[in-house]
């Protein structure tokens, strides 16, 4: 009862002085909003990266087959066949010497224009196996996925990822129509469920995004295109030959992720004498960027740390020079029968006031902050309650801390020295 | 101790009051050793030139600074020792204060400065207001609730301070030169004031220099060096 006073009478003086209060209460506020903001902006790309690596599963190792770097000399005014990339030896060879692999999917890319009748879409026509579906983490959505009868039987049968279903078909139903891949004739099984699907730069390494993908038999494709893909360009003729574009490894569990890409990585190392592939661990990139984030928010946190302890500073500034001015105030409060308690409460009331429009101001703005990069700069944010729950809290607490002191002071005064105070 | 209620009830009791300050290598005895007797009722004029240490023991018996030694009884009740928080219940219920320089708080308005002495003896918010409005009417100053004190003028602010000292209804009105900053015909006015609540039955002691000022008491007592060396009752 007392107490809520006292507090109210904190408030009401701090509205006499507004532009000085709210000079004071700067520093808590841009402290507030940079913690908030800065957490948001930084889980918002580590949450990211993290879903992307988690979508390629944490119990797989993938292999790329990745263009080695040129000999140089070459002329590019001439037909060249270049041959690199995982050997289905390669996986003959991992299958049969390290253990630990549950099961190998090689993924062949023939890269061509899809065609539904008049239209058509750019996209990876990829030549897998059954098994690709679960080491991949994909689901069916409608229609089936490849099956074993596909496989013997080289069967034109074709499975789309959502994101080209949309694409190519838009509005129209994908299953069951006829389409081209090249000039070849498949027909739609199935569209996958998308989302999850890991694509883009990982670890190095491009990664194919099955939501853009046609997925096909291996046995078809390897019967239609052999194991080569020509590429042409403007004045020359490139024939790559690459046998196995992307291979899956599943591992039983994840303890023995680190150790079977190790053996794997040898093994590979001992039969090309080129880098011509790159081994990506989904489970060492996860902890990677665990570790990063770990690392940026104490980099963070400490910047917020110093700017609020900097924020507090100005509070506890402004409350001393209060309690200078108003010294005479607080002799005469004593002198009608304030206690020493009375005095504290009021001026810890006003610094706590200060700290916490400061904080709620600060919310306000931290929470602008991420709506607004996202806007501009297309980055994901992702703002955390207990960001918030911190950063306020500890704008109380600066108020508290910083307060006490000026606060102590105040209530020292000696009522009759301070009744002389001019 | 005496109990009865009669004129003749000393409200104020100190015995062998000494208060010493240290000022570096020195030390000032700025009461020494002084007894003293106020009744209930009585209007006390304390005079002395400065450094007589008629301010200190103002301050005593407003209980804003203890006495090194002695006992100062107000109203029976032994207040030389008590704790931060027991003198200053004392002070917001017992002691009415009238500065020379009005002492009131800027940033309230009259009706807020007036609550100040409530607001801290715990007084509940609505019959605080209640009250001070009352008090400012009795002040004359019922149309003026809403001023801060810069609007007013030096009579005006005094008489706030009057009303304020009176709010807790206390045992004894302490004024420190009460006309120090005003004319004199403003004085005048304020003197009238006191000695019309001194009718009433308030104790008052008040601090002064000035003879034409003591000339409203009843009774006039002398301070030097710490001592007081005359104590004369006027004949009313």
């Amino acid at each position: 009862m007392r107490a809520t006073r006292i507090i109210k009478l904190g408030l009401t003086s701090l509205v006499t002085h507004p532009l000085r209060s709210s000079l004071a209460v700067l520093g808590i506020v841009l402290g507030v909003a940079s913690v908030i903001a800065m957490l948001a902006i930084g889980a918002g790309a580590s949450e990211e990266a993290q879903a992307q690596i988690r979508s390629l599963g944490s119990t797989t190792i993938r292999l790329y087959s990745k263009k080695p770097p040129e000999d140089g000399g070459g002329s590019t005014n001439r037909s060249r066949m270049v041959i690199y990339g995982i050997k289905y030896d390669d996986l003959r060879r991992i299958d049969e010497t390290v253990p630990d692999v549950a099961a190998i999917v090689p993924v062949r890319e023939v890269s061509t224009t899809l065609w539904w009748g008049e239209k058509s879409a750019e996209s990876y026509a990829l030549g897998t196996m059954v098994s690709w579906l679960s080491a991949a983490r994909q689901s069916v959505a409608r229609g089936r996925w490849l099956n074993e009868v596909d496989m013997v039987n080289q069967l034109p049968s074709a499975v789309i990822g959502a994101g080209l279903a949309k694409k190519l078909f838009q509005h129209n139903d994908a299953l069951g129509t006829e389409i081209r891949i090249g000039t070849k004739p498949y027909t739609v099984v199935g569209i996958l469920a998308g989302g999850g699907a890991g694509g883009g730069k990982i670890g190095g390494a491009n990664a194919r995004m099955a939501d853009d993908a046609v997925f096909v038999p291996m046995t078809t494709v390897k019967e239609r295109w052999g194991d080569r893909n020509v590429k042409r360009s403007a004045g020359s003729t490139d024939i790559e030959l690459v046998e196995v574009h992307e291979a899956i490894l599943e591992v039983p569990a994840p303890e023995l992720v680190i150790p079977t890409a190790e053996a794997v990585k040898a093994l590979l190392a001992r039969f090309h004498k080129k880098e011509d592939y790159t081994v990506v661990v989904p489970l060492a990139l996860l902890e990677e960027s665990k570790r990063t984030k770990r690392i940026f928010n104490i980099v963070l946190g400490s910047i917020a740390g110093i700017s609020l302890v900097v924020g507090g500073i100005g509070i506890m500034n402004i409350m001393l020079a209060t309690v200078t001015e108003r010294t005479r105030e607080i002799g005469i409060r004593r002198a009608l029968g304030a206690r020493r308690r009375d005095i504290t409460l009021q001026f810890l009331a006003e610094s706590l006031t200060l700290c916490l429009v400061g904080g709620i101001a600060g919310v306000g703005l931290g929470l602008l902050v991420p709506v607004y990069v996202e806007w501009k700069f297309d980055l994901p944010t992702l703002v955390h309650p207990d960001s918030v729950a911190l950063a306020f809290g500890i704008s109380a607490a600066t108020g508290l801390l910083f307060g006490i002191y000026p606060a102590a002071r105040a209530a020292k005064l000696d009522p009759i020295e301070a009744l002389r105070h001019e | 101790m005496p109990t009865d209620t009669s004129t003749g009830t000393p409200v104020v009791r100190i015995v062998g009051v000494t208060k010493v300050y240290s000022m570096g290598e020195e030390t000032v005895n700025a009461l020494a050793g002084v007894d003293l007797e106020i009744e209930e009722g009585d209007f006390v004029a304390i005079m002395g030139p400065s450094g007589s240490g008629k301010s200190t023991l103002l301050n005593v018996l407003g209980c804003l600074d203890r006495p090194t030694s002695g006992s100062y009884f107000l109203g029976g009740v032994d207040v030389a020792q008590m704790d931060d928080n027991s003198i200053s219940a004392i002070r917001s219920r017992r002691i009415g204060f009238i500065f020379q320089s009005f002492n009131l708080i800027p940033s309230h308005s009259v009706l807020e400065n007036i609550e100040v002495p409530m607001f801290y003896a715990g007084t509940p918010p609505e019959s605080a207001r209640k009250r001070a409005q009352e008090l400012a009417s009795l002040v004359q100053l019922g149309n003026r609730t809403g001023h801060r004190p810069t609007q007013l003028s030096g009579g005006q602010q005094q008489r706030v301070a009057i009303a304020r000292a009176l709010a807790n209804d206390p045992m004894i009105l302490l004024c420190d030169e009460p006309t120090g900053n005003l004319d004199s015909v403003t004085g005048v006015e304020i003197m009238k004031f006191l000695t019309k609540l001194n009718e009433e039955g308030r104790t008052v002691i008040m601090v002064t220099h000035e003879d034409d000022i003591s000339a409203w008491a009843k009774r006039v007592i002398r301070f030097r060096d710490g001592k007081i060396y005359e104590d004369v009752r006027r004949k009313s």
